[in-house]
């Protein structure tokens, strides 16, 4: 640790690539640490997996918020391969800060939070690299770069949930890694398509950087949306956005409990991230031109999501339901294309990481001690084990969006920003936010309520270790529910430049605001008098 | 040469340029006498001359590579033979899959027990035909390397006496063989007849300077030799031999097929269509384009669907063709370069998954099925990381070589905008990927009760095994180098 405090009082620490680096060098360290010193194992891990928490939260402490001029800060650029223009390239903004970190602070929990039930170095190799490759997510600004990140990110998941997994994990795993892996075949060519067409129209070599092909728009408009189609196909596997939902509920079932922390808390953001980054910002026209489709979209996966997430039958099948009715607000928020809404959605990213990890952690101890998921063989657990009962409460609560927990702030902003944008679509997904408070409180109520029976009668309340690791998840809940500013300022400022972007290349665009004064909407009322 | 003339002149011969093809002859017939020789059999002769060939060709090419790129490529015989970037490069390909044929054939071989020295002998003619055929500036030169590497392979196919299947897949093989080579010979007639010449720096100029008023001859030229050549690399639909010969053939004959046999084949594409017949790009572009986008489409669904891990990996390399066509349509330098790199990586690919198969295929060389991999992972960690290494980069994964050869030849799809082309070759190599998962499922599953067998495994596998794994994972993690000597080695033909 004082190493890297020594280093980070150097300005030019290269901090983003080390997200990477510390992590990947952390999987090849544990992968060939001696068979015989087993219990190295974890330890080695957890060290590698807090060096990069704590290089995420300098991150965070370095962030220079009130900035307007740099859109990306930390900005490290390597030349990979000179001759197709791809770099090693990475930075940070407001958008990408909190994923980092979010990022960075899932992992260590979930290695402090579960065992793996074998083949321990493997298990620990895969879930560092599986970090190395969501943050080279987060922090990529060269297209390439991103791709190969968000690419590798599919083998260590598939190796986690096909070998950890439980019941029918290596169809599950299998189905993850086909899904996830199509629908992310054609963003190469688009990626490939997007630089050629750019120097074509440019002049001058071939490159990947975001920034540049983003800020020139040099692309034609038609071609432009058939590009974005391609992207977004890939996201819209990832979030995953219905009806390409399909993989989700089974590799969240089968995912060992660490598994299904990661895949809901990180890897589903990695959609929702991209469509932000590499939608918006790079394909502004197209992103408005298709967004009421994905409005759309978005507004079906937050229904349907929730009523199929009240018929289950199996608690993390249910948990892996409601994500996707969390993430349907994701996009929602997304395409209203404003300030607010945008802001809502990235905020509701973190939100959901952290209520959904927590939950399917829950859910982990609870499968651990029942060996069973099917909430009809729980119930009254709240007699035997109270404490769990009351952490479940909180994160239920935040996860439903109960006010003063974070996940209010998250779906307010994205309704207050969608209201302004597209009235219906909001009143729609406001129904999801009742539906939600349904199947949650219907499920705590059968799983923890009533009297219990036998083995729930018996059941240990959580271990001092359980507790402390969900002490700071609730910590965060209950902050960012209670005290949301220095979060929202910080991604603010990115976001407002991003919504900027938009308005400057979409011809007769405005951003969607809030009609704050009285006069305005008087003139607007008058105007539509003199209009009859 | 049409001049009548008294004095037999004799053609300039670069002898150093030559090397290779020497080497690779001269050993094998020096083996065949020896070994008739002596009375005693010595078992390290054969599989030690072969090696000794190959290694030595592999670090020839290094001076020559470097007086090469000095002084720039060559031609001579006439112009019947060339020596450039393209020729050294694919050269030390066909000597690297010959090191690990004949590392892997030795336990194979007396496993089998199946008689070693004609094994080796065979191997160094047909690498020599190889050599012939990436040196080739002459239709007929190309036509004599394609017999040279062809027939000796025919052979080493059925040289499991005792395996009916091997018998089975020689006869398939050399037939349509002989009628590809046929169809090539054909084509090169044709070809000559319309422009009078087979020599390729004589073709191109001629197709470059004059304008042919009936064309129907050169085109059904080009069309023969591009189902001649079709076969040889074994490109839909012209690789119907290819499962069945993958399946029944002595596994390490399969990784100089799929390896060496598929470079020289490439060797030679590359060295007729995009070099020799560049202004007629406009004609037989978009047949390559097709051929490619069948190949990848028909070679990763079929694989999906066999359980025969031998005959996934053989539809596997027929989608891998297919990938590399896509490179060869492109005709310009940067989708020749990417060729390269994609033959250079798939050589270590093939190498080292064969060598695998080769170890699982047990005592008859019959035990290929999916679930022989069943709980590899359990019985042999290390090779089944290995062989995870060497799946992941067929199935073109981020940081493998793999990865970086599908980045290079869709990037010349795109450049050349053949957008749907790339776009179905994307879609195929997710198909194909869940190929790949099924082995990597199979390793990684509980092992069947009574099912544990003890695999021995040959230091040689370790060796290629590790060596191909490495250089997958360095090139897909370190490219550039490998990328610059792959744009060095693009061809080019010159006269003397």
């Amino acid at each position: 640790m004082s190493i890297v405090i020594a280093a980070s009082s150097s300005a030019t620490f290269p901090v983003l690539p080390s997200l990477l680096i510390v992590p990947a060098a952390g999987a090849l360290v544990v992968a060939f640490l001696p068979r015989v010193r087993k219990d190295l194992t974890k330890l080695v891990a957890l060290i590698f997996s807090a060096i990069t928490c704590a290089l995420s939260l300098w991150l965070l402490s370095d962030f220079e918020y009130e900035k307007h001029s740099d859109m990306f800060q930390f900005v490290s650029r390597q030349s990979w391969i000179s001759d197709f223009g791809i770099s090693w390239s990475f930075g940070a903004d407001g958008i990408s800060l909190f994923l980092i970190v979010l990022t960075g602070l899932l992992f260590p929990i979930a290695f402090l939070a579960v065992d793996p039930e074998h083949n321990d170095r493997s298990y620990f190799a895969w879930m560092l690299l599986l970090e190395a490759g969501v943050m080279g997510v987060f922090c990529s600004l060269d297209l390439i770069m991103f791709f190969l990140c968000f690419e590798v990110v599919l083998v260590p998941m598939y190796f986690l949930i096909s070998r950890w997994g439980h019941g029918n994990r290596s169809y599950a795993a299998t189905k993850f890694f086909l899904f996830t892996m199509a629908g992310s075949a054609l963003m190469l060519v688009g990626i490939i398509t997007v630089a050629f067409l750019h120097a074509d129209s440019v002049g001058g070599s071939i490159t990947f950087d975001l920034v540049e092909i983003a800020e020139s728009q040099s692309i034609s408009r038609g071609t432009a949306r058939w590009l974005f189609l391609t992207f977004a196909l890939a996201f819209a596997v990832k979030i995953p956005i219905f009806p390409l939902h399909t993989w989700l509920p089974d590799a969240h079932t089968e995912a060992p409990t660490a598994g299904s922390v990661i895949l809901a808390g990180v890897l589903l953001k990695l959609g929702t991230y991209g469509l932000i980054r590499f939608g918006l910002y790079l394909f502004p026209e197209a992103s408005h031109f298709f967004a009421p489709v994905f409005l759309t979209l978005g507004v079906v996966g937050i229904i349907y999501g929730a009523v199929v997430a009240a018929m289950q039958k199996d608690l993390k099948r249910l948990v892996a339901y409601s994500s996707i009715a969390h993430l349907g607000f994701i996009v929602l928020g997304t395409f209203a294309l404003n300030t607010e809404a945008i802001v809502g959605s990235v905020l509701q990213m973190v939100n959901h990481g952290i209520s959904t990890g927590a939950l399917f952690l829950l859910v982990g101890m609870i499968y651990e001690r029942r060996h069973t998921r099917q909430i009809d063989e729980l119930g009254g657990l709240q007699h035997s084990a109270p404490l769990m009962a009351g952490f479940f409460t909180v994160v239920m609560l935040s996860s439903i969006g109960l006010p003063g927990l974070n996940g209010f702030v998250g779906e307010f902003l994205i309704l207050l920003g969608t209201f302004t944008a597209h009235r219906w679509w909001a009143v729609v997904a406001t129904v999801g936010v009742v539906l939600a408070a349904l199947y949650l409180l219907w499920a705590y109520q059968r799983v923890f309520h009533g009297p219990a029976e036998k083995e729930n009668a018996e059941m240990t309340d959580l271990k001092t270790r359980e507790t402390l690791v969900l002490l700071p998840l609730l910590a965060l809940i209950v902050f960012l529910g209670v005290y949301p500013k220095p979060v929202i300022n910080r991604m603010e400022n990115s976001v407002k430049t991003l919504v900027v972007h938009i308005e400057k290349h979409v011809s007769g665009f405005e951003e969607p605001v809030n009609r704050q004064s009285l006069g305005e909407i008087k003139i607007d009322i008058q105007q539509a008098e003199e209009g009859h | 040469m049409f001049v009548a003339s008294n004095s037999v002149s004799t053609p300039e011969i670069v002898w150093w340029a030559l090397l290779p093809v020497i080497v690779f002859a001269v050993s094998g017939l020096l083996l065949l006498t020896i070994s008739s020789l002596l009375k005693k059999e010595i078992s390290w002769l054969a599989p030690g001359i072969t090696l000794t060939a190959g290694i030595f060709v592999l670090f020839s090419s290094i001076p020559m590579w470097n007086r090469i790129q000095n002084d720039g490529p060559i031609a001579f015989l006439n112009d019947s033979v060339g020596t450039d970037g393209s020729t050294i490069f694919l050269t030390s390909l066909i000597a690297i899959a010959l090191i690990s044929t004949s590392i892997l054939a030795r336990p194979y071989l007396d496993r089998e027990g199946i008689p070693d020295l004609e094994f080796y002998v065979l191997l160094l003619v047909s690498a020599a035909g190889g050599v012939v055929m990436a040196g080739a500036n002459d239709l007929i030169v190309l036509f004599l390397g394609i017999e040279i590497l062809s027939i000796a392979v025919y052979v080493l196919v059925a040289l499991h006496l005792r395996k009916i299947e091997s018998q089975e897949a020689a006869i398939k093989y050399f037939l349509l063989g002989a009628f590809s080579s046929a169809f090539l010979l054909y084509g090169i007639a044709l070809v000559y007849g319309a422009v009078g010449t087979t020599n390729l720096i004589g073709i191109r100029n001629f197709l470059a300077n004059s304008l042919l008023i009936e064309d129907g001859m050169l085109m059904i030229g080009f069309a023969l030799m591009l189902v001649g050549l079709g076969f040889k690399v074994a490109a839909f639909p012209f690789h119907s031999w290819t499962p069945d010969a993958y399946q029944g053939a002595p596994t390490p004959v399969v990784i100089w097929m799929a390896a060496g046999v598929k470079v020289a084949g490439f060797a030679a594409i590359l060295r007729v269509f995009p070099l020799t017949f560049a202004s007629y790009i406009d004609d037989w572009q978009i047949p390559v384009a097709v051929l490619s986008g069948l190949s990848v489409v028909f070679g990763s669904v079929v694989a999906v669907v066999q359980t025969n891990v031998k005959r996934m990996l053989a539809y596997s390399s027929i989608a891998h063709a297919g990938f590399i066509l896509i490179g060869v349509q492109s005709s310009n330098m940067d989708g020749t370069a990417a060729v390269l790199f994609y033959l250079g990586v798939y050589t270590f690919l093939a190498s080292g998954s064969f060598a695998i198969a080769t170890v699982v295929g047990g005592e008859g060389d019959s035990n290929h099925d999916l679930d022989a991999y069943k709980g590899l992972a359990k019985r042999k960690p290390a090779l089944a990381a290995l062989f995870t290494v060497l799946l992941l980069g067929q199935a073109g994964i981020p940081f493998t070589g793999g990865f970086i050869a599908k980045l290079g030849v869709i990037s010349s799809a795109v450049d050349t905008k053949y957008y749907f082309l790339a776009g179905v070759a994307m879609v195929s190599a997710a198909i194909a990927a869940y190929v790949y998962l099924r082995i990597l499922m199979a390793m990684y599953s509980d092992i069947n009760e009574g099912k544990i067998e003890d695999i021995h495994v040959s230091k040689g596998v370790w060796v290629v095994t590790a060596l191909s794994s490495a250089v997958v994972m360095v090139t897909g993690f370190i490219p550039e180098p490998f990328i610059e000597i792959t744009r060095d080695a693009v061809p080019i033909l010159v006269g003397g």
